[in-house]
C-alpha cells in the first residue's frame, strides 16, 4: 500500500461535491446496504408481517378475501389435527435435539485430533449432509421399505422383526427422527469441532499434570468451556426441529404426515392446509403463531449472545 | 496433550492398542453412516430382480437404469434448470451480500446497528414458516412459474451478510486508510480492495450457496408447477410418486441427483467444512 509522505494535514477532511466526508460516508453506507435491505424487506420482513394480516382473512376458492377477525385462531383451538400437529412437532423436537447434541459432540470428540485419518473420517461423517433431503428421504424410504427393506434384514439381530417402519404409526415418527439425525449430525459435529478448537490446550496439560483422567477433563474442562457452542447448537437445532426446511422435506417426501397423522408436524400441516385445501388464512394464522415463537427465540438468542458475537466472559 | 506427556504414563504399546481400537470404532461408525449412500449406488446398478437381495456388490451390474432415467424423463432439463437457478442466486447474492457486509462492518452511518439488528433478527426465520405469505407476495408480483420466482426470493438471507460482516470486521483498519488518503471513493475501495481481499470467504460462500440452492426443494416445489421449470429435486420427488415400485430406477435417479453435490464436496471438502465450522461462532 502506498503512503503519501507529504499529504496535507490528515485531520482535514477532503470535500468533493459539496458533501462533507462524514455525509459522504453516510450516503455510501446506505447505498451499499440498500439492495439487500430491500430484498430482505420484501421477501422476509413483508411475509412475516403479512402472515399476521392474512391470518384474519378467509380465502375462498376464487382467491377472494373475507375478513373473519380471530376466527382462524379460534379454529386452531378446535381443530384436533392442529393439536395433533403441535404434539408431533414437540415430540419431534424433544427426540431430535438431545440426540443431535449427544451425537454431534460424540462424533466431534471421536475425530477431534488433527491428523490425516481423522480428516477422512470427518468427511465421511459429514457426507450425508451433502446429499439433498429429497434424495435422503427417497433412499431411506427404500432402506426401510415395508417389512423387506435392508434395515429389516438387520433388525432381527436386535430382536425386532417384521416391522413396518413407515407404515406403523408407532414407528413412523422415530424413523423420521432417525433419518433427520443421520442427515444433521455431521453438521453439528463440525460446529462442535470449531468449539473444541477454541479451548486452550494448556488447560488439558495442566489437568494432566494434576492427574486428571479423560473423564474428569471432559466434565470439568471440555463441557464448561463449550458453553457458547452448546448454546448455539441447542438453539439452532431447536429452531431447525420446529421450523426447519429439513423437517419439512424429509417428512413431506417420506410420509406426507402419515400414517394416521403420526408424523404430521406443524410445517407439513400448514403446507397442506394452504396448498392442498387453499386455506391460506388458516395456514397463515398457524404460521403467525410459529413466527411469534421463533421471533421470541431469536430475541432471547440475540440478547444472550450480545449480538451474536458469542464472546467468552 | 503433547505426545511426549501422554505416553509418559501408560506404556507405549498400551497407547498404541487404545489408538488402534479408537480408529477401528471410528472407521466402523463412518462406514455405517455411509452405508445408505453406498446402498443407493449399489441398487442403481442392479437389475430389478436383484434390488432386494442383500449383497452390496451387484452380481450383474447394468447401466440400463441410468439409461432409462436419462432418456425416459427430462432429467437433463431439470439439471439445467437447477444449475441456472443455483448459479444465478449465488452470483447475485454474493454481490449484494459483500456490499452490505462491507457497509455494515467498515462504514459509519446512523442506524447502522439498527439495520444490522433487523437483519440479524431474521437469522432464524426459516422458509416453511413464511411460505404461505411469501407465495402470496410472489404471486402478486406475477412471478409464479418464472425463473425470477425461483431465483429472486432465494437470494436474500441473513446468513451470508452476517458471515461477511464478521469477516470484514476482522480486517485491519489501515487497509482503507491509505486509499482514503489517496482520494479513492467508497465504491473504489469496495471494488478494488475489499472484494479481492474477500476471495477466500467468497469461494466458501459460493460453494455453500450453490449447494443450498441445488438441494432446495420446498420453494421450487411451491413456486413452479410447470414441468418445464422443475428443478432436479422437484423432478425426482415427482419421479418417485410415479415409479414408487421401481426402486432400481429410483436409486439411479437419486444417484444422478446426488453425484454433483458429492463431487463438489470431494473437491472442496476443506473449504466447505472450514466455512461451516466457523459459521456464526465467532
Amino acid at each position: 500500500m502506498r503512503r503519501h509522505q507529504n499529504k496535507p494535514d490528515q485531520s482535514q477532511p477532503i470535500r468533493p461535491k459539496g458533501l462533507s466526508a462524514k455525509h459522504r460516508e453516510w450516503v455510501a453506507g446506505y447505498l451499499f446496504v440498500l439492495p439487500d435491505a430491500i430484498g430482505l424487506l420484501i421477501f422476509l420482513g413483508l411475509p412475516m408481517a403479512l402472515s399476521l394480516v392474512l391470518a384474519v382473512f378467509e380465502v375462498n376458492g376464487f382467491g377472494g378475501y373475507r375478513f373473519v377477525g380471530f376466527a382462524n385462531f379460534l379454529r386452531m383451538g378446535k381443530d384436533p389435527l392442529f393439536w395433533q400437529a403441535a404434539r408431533v412437532t414437540a415430540l419431534y423436537a424433544v427426540l431430535l435435539v438431545p440426540l443431535l447434541y449427544v451425537c454431534g459432540l460424540g462424533l466431534a470428540l471421536l475425530v477431534q485430533k488433527t491428523n490425516r485419518f481423522n480428516a477422512v473420517m470427518r468427511a465421511m461423517f459429514f457426507a450425508p449432509h451433502m446429499v439433498s433431503l429429497v434424495v435422503v428421504a427417497v433412499v431411506w424410504q427404500f432402506m426401510v421399505v415395508d417389512k423387506i427393506g435392508v434395515i429389516n434384514k438387520l433388525t432381527p439381530l436386535l430382536g425386532i422383526s417384521g416391522v413396518s417402519f413407515l407404515g406403523d404409526p408407532q414407528f413412523a415418527l422415530v424413523t423420521v427422527v432417525f433419518v433427520s439425525l443421520w442427515f444433521l449430525m455431521g453438521f453439528y459435529m463440525l460446529i462442535f469441532l470449531g468449539g473444541l478448537q477454541d479451548i486452550p490446550k494448556e488447560y488439558y496439560e495442566a489437568a494432566k499434570i494434576d492427574g486428571a483422567t479423560a473423564y474428569h477433563c471432559f466434565w470439568h474442562i471440555t463441557l464448561p468451556l463449550l458453553k457458547p457452542t452448546s448454546f448455539f447448537v441447542l438453539m439452532v437445532s431447536m429452531v431447525a426441529a420446529v421450523a426447519g426446511a429439513q423437517a419439512f422435506d424429509i417428512i413431506y417426501v417420506m410420509t406426507k404426515g402419515g400414517p394416521a397423522n403420526s408424523t404430521s408436524v406443524l410445517i407439513v400441516y400448514i403446507y397442506q392446509q394452504a396448498f392442498s385445501f387453499g386455506a391460506f388464512g388458516y395456514a397463515a394464522a398457524m404460521s403467525s403463531v410459529l413466527v411469534v415463537v421463533l421471533m421470541l427465540v431469536t430475541a432471547i438468542f440475540f440478547v444472550m449472545t450480545k449480538g451474536g458475537r458469542f464472546n467468552y466472559d | 496433550m503433547t505426545e511426549a506427556r501422554a505416553s509418559s504414563y501408560p506404556s507405549n504399546s498400551q497407547v498404541t492398542i487404545v489408538r488402534i481400537l479408537w480408529m477401528m470404532i471410528t472407521a466402523i461408525l463412518a462406514l455405517m453412516i455411509l452405508f445408505p449412500l453406498l446402498w443407493m449406488v449399489s441398487i442403481a446398478f442392479k437389475t430389478p430382480a436383484e434390488s432386494f437381495s442383500a449383497n452390496l456388490i451387484p452380481e450383474h451390474p447394468t447401466f440400463d437404469n441410468f439409461k432409462y432415467v436419462l432418456t425416459g424423463v427430462p432429467f437433463l432439463r431439470y439439471m439445467a434448470n437447477s444449475f441456472f437457478v443455483s448459479a444465478s442466486v449465488t452470483v447475485i447474492a454474493l454481490f449484494f451480500h459483500t456490499m452490505a457486509g462491507y457497509a455494515l462492518a467498515r462504514l459509519r452511518f446512523p442506524g447502522r446497528e439498527v439495520i444490522f439488528l433487523a437483519i440479524f433478527s431474521t437469522f432464524l426465520v426459516s422458509l416453511p414458516v413464511i411460505i404461505v405469505p411469501l407465495f402470496v407476495i410472489v404471486r402478486a408480483m406475477g412471478m409464479l412459474n418464472t425463473y425470477a420466482g425461483l431465483i429472486v426470493p432465494a437470494i436474500f438471507n441473513a446468513f451470508g451478510i452476517f458471515l461477511l460482516r464478521q469477516y470484514y470486521l476482522s480486517l485491519p483498519r489501515e487497509i482503507e486508510e491509505a486509499a482514503i488518503v489517496d482520494g479513492a471513493g467508497y465504491w473504489r475501495i469496495y471494488w478494488s480492495i475489499i472484494l479481492p481481499l474477500s476471495r477466500p470467504i467468497m469461494a466458501a460462500l459460493a460453494i455453500l450457496f450453490f449447494l443450498a440452492n441445488w438441494n432446495a426443494f420446498l420453494w421450487p416445489l411451491t413456486v413452479a408447477s410447470k414441468a418445464d421449470l422443475w428443478v432436479v429435486q422437484v423432478g425426482i420427488a415427482n419421479f418417485k410418486s410415479q415409479y414408487s415400485a421401481s426402486w432400481n430406477y429410483m436409486m439411479a435417479a437419486s444417484t444422478i441427483v446426488a453425484i454433483p453435490t458429492l463431487v463438489l464436496f470431494i473437491i472442496f471438502q476443506r473449504q466447505i467444512m472450514d466455512s461451516l465450522k466457523t459459521s456464526g461462532l465467532k
